[in-house]
């Protein structure tokens, strides 16, 4: 498959997997009990994209001794619960991985 | 509010997420011509996939000599989120031509569902989308204009200061408010378990949509106990 048709069915299926649920829901599907559970899918889904992140290497390994992620990621959400704020968080989290990896 | 004042609402609101995407859009670019994409290939993933996630796990497998399947069904894994993101937005969108809603599917990602869902639940207005799309729109600025910075920059960019970790803190951020309650951190525990340790044995990078749903169901579970216990 050429790099053209690989990016084409890549956005394709990117597009599709955001548009399907709009088109075809329709409100009367919607319950209390069903959008209580949906309230959850931030909880439920962006840790699967931030552990991995932290906790795996390049190569796919698990890391969890010498690993700077670790520490800068629980200082971050330390900041993020008493300041509420997301700028704080994210710079919080940069500043003491570049403090852990350069100058510790 | 007029539809201009909505969507204006939702430039400023999405803009402190916007921040953490100049990084990755970087990153992103600069990692692309490294793998060995042209410059206009790189730049029509950003205008025609429109996801960073989705683009950065296409140029680790691609590098890897992963399979083309293997790429697309990977990448379709990673986006399996928006099904769910769909589902949650769908209810305030239902009444919308269709042609809006192809406009909106674009625009649906991390960034602009995260601060739209809080601002379509609480306001019952009929042009309350408008701010999902001026959040969506910001986004799609900063992450093509920064994607095409990344490619002119190239190797100018020291790979020592890992900024790839601006991801996983973006996403972090967008949870802080979740950190409080009890049974949110359950699920992001059972969530972030299930991904980090199925992240090797989990095929297709299935990971995410299937920790998503270890989550979700874990959420059904403790709500459903927290009732009866009342």
């Amino acid at each position: 498959m050429s790099n053209w048709a690989l990016i084409l069915y890549c956005g394709l299926i990117t597009y599709f997997t955001r548009f399907s649920m709009i088109a075809l829901i329709k409100k009367e599907m919607f319950n209390d009990r069903i959008r209580e559970v949906l309230s959850f899918v931030p909880s439920a889904i962006f840790p699967a994209i931030i552990f991995p992140a932290i906790f795996i290497n390049d190569k796919g390994l698990f890391e969890i001794d010498d690993n700077p992620k670790i520490l800068a990621a629980i200082i971050a959400m330390i900041i993020g619960i008493f300041s509420r704020s997301i700028i704080a968080t994210i710079f919080s989290g940069l500043a003491s991985y570049w403090f852990l990896i350069f100058v510790v | 509010m007029t539809n201009y004042k909505v969507f204006l609402k939702g430039i400023v609101d999405v803009s402190p997420l916007m921040i953490p995407v100049v990084p990755f859009g970087l990153i992103f670019g600069v990692l692309a011509i490294d793998i060995g994409f042209s410059p206009v290939e790189t730049m029509a993933m950003s205008l025609i996939i429109f996801g960073g996630a989705s683009q950065i796990v296409l140029l680790q497998l691609f590098s890897g000599g992963a399979s083309s399947l293997v790429i697309i069904s990977s990448v379709g894994a990673v986006n399996s989120r928006h099904l769910l993101y769909g589902a949650v937005v769908s209810e305030h969108l239902s009444d919308l031509k269709l042609v809006w809603k192809i406009i909106i599917s674009y625009f649906l990602i991390d960034q602009a569902f995260a601060i739209s869902n809080d601002y379509l639940k609480k306001n019952k207005d009929s042009n309350r989308y408008f701010h999902l799309v001026g959040g969506g729109a910001t986004c799609w600025v900063i992450w093509q204009s920064t994607t095409l910075l990344g490619i002119i920059l190239g190797a100018a960019i020291p790979e020592k200061l890992g900024l790839s970790f601006a991801v996983p803190l973006t996403f972090l951020a967008l949870l802080v408010n979740d950190f409080r309650k009890f049974i949110n951190v359950i699920v992001i525990i059972v969530s972030g378990l299930v991904a980090t340790l199925g992240y090797n044995y989990i095929p297709f990078k299935a990971y995410v949509i299937v920790a998503a749903l270890a989550g979700l169901i874990t959420a059904m579970i403790l709500t459903t106990k927290m009732k009866k216990n009342e």
